[in-house]
């Protein structure tokens, strides 16, 4: 039986300060500061758990590329749940733990709006300082690339070898409809440099399996730091994904990648059909092809188009959510809705991709950009087209060409504006969040496993998580509202 | 619980939704989508950043992961 797939969002933003001198540690540390004191109270972000170097495939590399965790700057954690902090020069938002593709959608656009919040906080902290202009893209186009992970809840019985199977085929393909878009290309992945590509991010991929994110990055990467027990559980951690405008295709990116996921822990995927011969080779020529014909190598020698490849995939999920409820993707009726929304996109993109103007980013991005170039006569590459391409991301609503476009939406602007504030209900995000605002003095620093309190007499009090299902509201919420003070708290929990 | 039931409310609707725009004649949706994009294209360059050669030349950011 597959675990339910809990799942997040972490992203870089792209951040400018209007000039080429600004220093962008700086900028995004006084954008989450602005922020952060705004806030009731400033909780910091407990490091204890943290390792980054400790790989899925075996024991620590001594002499691997594992990112430094950079305890110096600025962090804070907010009360849905999240965490919001500067991370290598960008200002992140990790979205709390969720229990569906929809949920995690709901906090990823959350954590835009906290973008915007932290912009006009910092306008109104720091006036004197030239406006701090937050993006959310994947790349400078100057051969500098920043990231989007997902984090999905996996079983730590299945082999992870059985993982990279599974997960390859579907992480190269599903670009043709979650990636995000850009002119040109940055690095020396192509022969032929394309015009346009399908991803931000593709083309920054060299490896097919391993456990660095900034350098020869992997289709597969293999950190293994669950955040949570690791005789039981795993933490996928993919980072190969574009950043998303478009609510559709975020919800897609998480929807069809946990479905494969909990088809692999069922036993119900069969990826030997599908398994690529060059997967580095092949992500980058289907990004590089926004016509989609583009044939790619199979192991067994047939040459398919992404397309046939997602099909495939797609008509298995169908198969499986129809024999066992999809119930691994949270609430009911989710699974049946990824799945009729990935058939519907996949028989669009091949009769009529234009009819995914509303739904899929590169789409619309790609024919804002070709009727802008048609109508003023520009050349591909045109710096207009290039200043629209990243314009498209801007966070600002008055400057975003992508609100401007008006992309579908599938979650409210009421619950984005409740997910600011409110944790989702069905993880261990709940209990952080709720505990983050019930008792802001005694919770002394947070992070994705433990909580630690502060009582004022006994030493530190470490309340440990280490199950994502666990402190739920249902387990926990009557608890809260039933304590007076942190320590009965610990006392009933204790008992 | 009212959340959940809002949330799970929305996905019906949805499939609903999906399904409809696949049957739909694509004439009558492509053309409002071609003329939202007509105003889109009159109204762009007022939003677009003034200079785009050195608003993209000064768009450089620290890699990360």
């Amino acid at each position: 039986m597959a675990l339910p797939k809990v799942l997040g969002i972490e992203t870089e933003y792209g951040i400018t300060t209007g000039g080429p001198d600004g220093d962008p540690i700086m900028t995004s540390t006084f954008l989450v500061n602005a922020y952060a004191s705004q806030l009731r109270h400033h909780i910091g972000w407990d490091f204890h758990d943290e390792s980054p170097d400790r790989d899925a495939r075996g024991a620590r590399l001594p002499d691997s590329m594992a990112p430094m965790v950079e305890t110096h700057l600025a962090n804070a954690v907010l009360t849905n749940g999240a965490r919001f902090y500067v991370d290598h020069a960008h200002p992140e938002y990790s979205s709390p733990e969720c229990i569906s593709p929809l949920e995690g959608l709901l906090y990823d656009r959350a954590g835009e709006e906290v973008m915007r919040l932290a912009m006009n906080a910092a306008a109104q902290r720091y006036p004197e300082m030239p406006e701090i202009v937050v993006y959310k893209n994947n790349s400078d186009a100057k051969g500098n690339s920043y990231g989007c992970h997902e984090n999905f809840l996996l079983s730590r019985d299945v082999p992870f070898a059985e993982v990279i199977a599974a997960v390859v085929p579907h992480l190269v393909t599903r670009q043709i409809y979650c990636g995000a878009g850009k002119v040109g290309a940055e690095t020396p992945s192509f022969e032929d440099v394309p015009s346009f590509q399908i991803s931000q991010r593709s083309e920054f991929f060299e490896e097919v399996v391993g456990l660095e994110t900034t350098l020869k990055r992997p289709i597969v990467n293999t950190r293994d730091e669950p955040h949570a027990d690791p005789s039981r559980y795993r933490r996928l951690h993919v980072i190969i994904g574009d950043a998303n405008m478009a609510e559709v295709a975020t919800y897609l990116k998480l929807g069809t990648t946990a479905l494969i996921l909990a088809m692999l822990e069922d036993g119900a995927l069969n990826n030997e059909v599908i398994a690529l011969k060059h997967p580095v080779r092949a992500v980058h020529q289907i990004s590089a092809d926004p016509e989609l014909g583009a044939l790619v190598e199979l192991v067994d020698g047939r040459r398919v188009r992404a397309l046939d490849i997602q099909q495939i995939l797609a008509e298995a999920a169908a198969r499986y959510v129809e024999q066992s409820g999809g119930v691994a993707l949270g609430e009911p009726g989710i699974a049946a809705d990824v799945v009729t929304r990935w058939l519907s996109t996949l028989d669009a993109l091949q009769a009529n991709p234009e009819s995914l103007a509303s739904t899929v980013d590169w789409i619309a991005k790609k024919r804002l950009l070709d009727a802008y170039a048609d109508r003023h006569q520009l050349g591909p590459n045109h710096p207009r087209l290039r200043a629209m391409d990243l314009q498209y991301h801007d966070l600002r609503p008055e400057r975003s060409l992508a609100r401007r476009l008006g992309l579908e939406t599938l979650v409210g602007p009421d619950d984005v504006e409740k997910a600011i504030t409110e944790p989702p209900r069905s993880t261990r995000a709940w209990f952080r969040g709720r505990c983050l605002t019930q008792f802001p003095d005694q919770v002394v620093t947070a992070n994705w496993d433990s909580l630690v309190f502060d009582l004022g007499t006994d030493p530190l009090r470490r309340v440990p998580m280490m199950d994502p299902l666990r402190g739920t509201a249902e387990h926990t919420e009557d608890l809260l509202e039933s304590v007076g003070s942190a320590l009965e708290l610990l006392e009933r929990l204790e008992a | 619980m009212a959340e959940r039931e809002q949330v799970e409310r929305g996905g019906s609707d949805r499939t609903e939704a999906a399904a409809e725009d696949i049957t739909a004649p694509a004439g009558g949706q492509g053309e409002k989508l071609k003329a939202d994009l007509d105003d889109l294209l009159d109204e762009i360059d007022e939003v677009l950043e003034e200079n785009a050669e050195e608003f993209v030349r000064n768009y450089v950011q620290k890699g990360g992961q």
